[in-house]
């Protein structure tokens, strides 16, 4: 080695930090008066949201295409592309009457056609999340161009939330019918009936939306463009809100310790609201196969161990609830009135010494292994928190870093002692929660099922049982008995309910109106005055 | 040897280097004396500026102190530094040597074999090692080791290309001697001086590509390092910047003094330079 390379060497190393704050860059995309500039990070990999329902898709295809529904912060169905709908008493029938006026951005007319279409057939091919709700389903018909029905084979509680955009978005059936829609080359030039058509997509720099003349909103949408900005580094992003360069930033865009200082300034406002559908519930997840991990009382004692108040603060920086059992706070059904598990290193060790788990010559009980999920600083930061909580407790955890396809198979394939995790509740713990505990969804190989390997008749029996019961008194009894159920039996160590904050700018007015937020159509925002 | 200690002390950037040197290396061994809780430990309150809560150096995003971290950051770049540039010297020893003392098709292929290694970038290679074997302690030493080698095998050889033509090696070979005995008794003690040289310098770069994969979230989770301590105080440096100031002095230490020693060292060994 020569002294050029080591020259070379140090200088690469100290590139790397500098990129970190690089700040600026020349603005590709600036939106003209009552256009809206938009941060979107991770770039989409494509914006057929029917096909692809990673957030990044999610938050610029919810402007293109629609559902017949939205929802409210709470929760409650309204209207959308359906301007009214009914049940049946044995709640085996759904009756869907759409708006008469709704267009494709083509031109074409929507109709009860597209519907059939879109859920009797692409979706049911594309969608997985989709496809487990219309199979469901004995038939999907259309009477007229303005009705449609869905006839359940057995009664399915949570079938209204299964309406919103990225669960089921409606695609035109004149472009799609006898294609194959995964290679279709309609995928390239998304058609909707949002209230923003797709214009351009320069890739690396911006996705360029108009508004769509012939949306069927009386007036709407106001905003004449959305820019939707690819700014792949976290400091220059906050830049880019702080110089009012854009108006917008959503989920993770802004990292967390960032957050408190940018809605601090005078022209920006900062809400964790519009997150509701996917109410994230973060947890500590235990390979129930593996010894200690399948001894209840070895769950406990983590669960006593962890301060997760710690984790919301210094590693979220509030933005976070504690998490106090298995359904989010800030969903339907949720019960707070649970075991509690209190920070005690006397009651963990005392339950760990119960076990017959007793401290080896080094003072470790046991020693396990901690696959850290590479998604950002903050899994990382939660891990190295959780290691030294666990070691209070004799229990030595060795943590390994792997890169997002390593995790992922490592989770999925069941060779891990505890990891971290964080799923989605897509509104009904019939749709978001179930799926992680009940023993019918144990799949090696899949990811976002039950990888725990939890198994407990009387939990899948209560998760069935409130799936198909028709009124929301019985699911909610259901749901408390599994709540009360599972707390107590810690099949996961529940951390946090994270929040996402959403940055914009204070002048525009009516932007975050339903449970899916940022991702929502924007045919309501506009600017004050 | 007693001349070349003589030459060696006379730099005075040398002595500086060294000096440093013998402080990082005291504080990698008193580190369990100093700080005997683990550098992972939270002992304060996060975000404590320097100075405050009793921590010298303040504390990082979690309350774990820094000055901690430092000491036993100390332990993990000097033992990366030293192992992997060990195992680098074994492998380009080995090939430099094999290549330059025989010579022909065994040269060419050894060569050949080397500048493959030398048209990648080397911590581009090192990335790709560690990603696919998992970082530890003991992988990233092997990766760092593996992108190290080739400019010790060029040396290696081109010294040994020149000595084994000089007459006392014929003379060893007329004698009878067997090759490896001529090798590593006359060959190898004679080109030593420059490979010892860059040696101390590889060490230098070593504990760089450790710091640069750590920064990079590659560096052994189980392990406290400088490299690491920059990476994860890096996104708040607007807020506190102490969290990656302290970690990064220390590597600018380190490597200045490793530099410095390796210089004075140069100048001492290479016969060339005039003693004054």
């Amino acid at each position: 080695m020569n002294r050029r390379e080591f020259n070379h060497l140090l200088f690469m190393s100290g590139a790397v930090a500098v990129s970190g704050v690089g700040l600026g860059r020349p603005a590709f995309a600036q939106a003209a008066e009552g256009g809206l500039t938009a941060i979107i990070q991770p770039e989409p990999p494509i914006l057929q949201l029917a096909l692809n329902q990673q957030t990044p898709t999610g938050v610029v295809g919810g402007k293109i295409y629609e559902s017949l529904l939205s929802y409210d912060l709470k929760l409650t169905p309204g209207p959308q592309l359906a301007e009214s709908w009914e049940m049946s008493e044995d709640g085996l029938t759904y009756t869907f009457h759409l708006v008469k006026n709704a267009k494709w951005h083509d031109g074409e007319p929507f109709t009860a056609a597209d519907v059939v279409f879109t859920c009797d057939d692409f979706l049911k091919e594309v969608h997985p999340r989709a496809r487990a709700t219309f199979d469901r389903c004995e038939s999907i018909t259309a009477p007229d161009d303005y009705t449609v029905v869905f006839k359940l084979k057995e009664p399915f509680a949570p079938f209204l939330l299964a309406f919103e955009t990225s669960s089921a978005p409606m695609v035109p059936k004149h472009l799609y019918e006898g294609e194959d829609y995964r290679n279709s080359e309609h995928n390239q030039t998304p058609i909707g009936t949002g209230p923003f058509k797709f214009n351009e997509w320069v890739r690396g720099s911006h996705i360029h939306l108009q508004a769509f003349d012939e949306y069927y909103g009386e007036g709407q949408p106001h905003l004449t463009e959305i820019y939707y900005r690819v700014i792949p580094d976290a400091a220059s992003r906050s830049v880019a809100l702080e110089t009012g360069e854009a108006q917008l930033a959503q989920w993770g865009d802004v990292e967390t310790f960032d957050v408190e200082r940018l809605s601090a300034l005078p022209h920006l406002t900062m809400t964790t609201e519009g997150y509701e559908f996917f109410s994230p519930v973060s947890w500590l997840e235990f390979n129930c196969r593996n010894k200690p991990m399948d001894d209840k009382r070895f769950r406990q004692a983590v669960m006593h161990l962890i301060d997760r108040e710690f984790i919301r603060d210094r590693i979220l920086f509030g933005l976070a609830r504690v998490a106090t059992g298995p359904i989010a706070s800030t969903t339907r059904f949720y019960d707070g009135d649970v075991k509690q598990y209190e920070l005690s290193i006397e009651k963990a060790t005392a339950l760990l010494d119960e076990m017959g788990l007793t401290p080896g010559s080094d003072g470790n009980r046991v020693t396990i292994d901690y696959p850290v999920p590479p998604y950002g600083e903050t899994w990382v930061r939660t891990a190295e928190f959780i290691r030294q909580a666990l070691a209070q407790g004799g229990i030595n955890v060795n943590l390994i870093s792997t890169d997002v396809a390593g995790w992922a198979s490592a989770v999925s394939n069941w060779e891990f002692d505890i990891t971290t995790n964080m799923l989605y509740q897509f509104g009904d713990p019939a749709l978001g929660v179930a799926r992680t505990y009940v023993s019918s969804n144990i799949r090696k190989g899949v990811m976002f099922t039950n990888t725990a390997g939890y198994s407990n008749p009387e939990v899948d029996r209560l998760f069935a049982e409130a799936a198909v019961a028709t009124s929301d008194d019985t699911r909610q009894q259901l749901y408390s008995e599994v709540q009360k159920l599972l707390v107590e039996e810690v099949p996961v160590a529940w951390l946090t309910e994270n929040q996402y904050p959403t940055i914009y700018d204070n002048r525009l007015e009516d932007l975050i109106v339903s449970a899916t937020g940022a991702n929502g159509n924007f045919a309501s925002a506009k600017y004050a005055g | 040897m007693n001349d070349t200690l003589k030459t060696f002390l006379t730099r005075k950037t040398g002595v500086i280097g060294l000096v440093l040197l013998a402080l990082v290396v005291a504080l990698a061994v008193l580190a369990p004396v100093l700080y005997p809780a683990s550098p992972w430990e939270i002992t304060g309150v996060p975000f404590a500026a320097p100075g405050e809560y009793g921590m010298l150096l303040g504390s990082d995003t979690l309350g774990r102190d820094i000055a901690s971290g430092i000491a036993h950051g100390a332990r993990v770049s000097l033992l990366i530094g030293v192992a992997s540039t060990l195992a680098a010297l074994c492998i380009g020893v080995v090939l430099g040597c094999l290549a330059g003392y025989f010579g022909g098709w065994v040269d060419m292929l050894v060569m050949r074999f080397t500048e493959i290694f030398q048209t990648i970038p080397n911590f581009v290679l090192a990335i790709l090692l560690v990603a696919i074997l998992n970082p530890s302690l003991w992988t990233i030493i092997l990766a760092i080791g593996i992108v190290s080698w080739p400019p010790l095998a060029r040396l290696t050889r081109a010294q040994v290309m020149t000595i084994s033509t000089r007459e006392f090696i014929s003379a060893a070979r007329c004698q009878g001697q067997s090759t490896a005995s001529i090798v590593l008794r006359h060959v190898l003690p004679n080109a030593i001086s420059p490979i010892i040289v860059t040696g101390s310098l590889t060490i230098a770069t070593a504990i760089l590509i450790e710091a640069a994969l750590s920064f990079m979230g590659l560096g052994d989770p189980n392990n406290m390092s400088w490299g690491f301590m920059v990476g994860a105080g890096r996104t708040v440096i607007r807020q506190a910047w102490w969290m990656s100031v302290f970690p990064g002095l220390a590597i600018l230490i380190t490597v200045v003094a490793i530099n410095l020693v390796g210089e004075a060292l140069n100048d001492a060994l290479n016969p060339r330079i005039s003693r004054s």
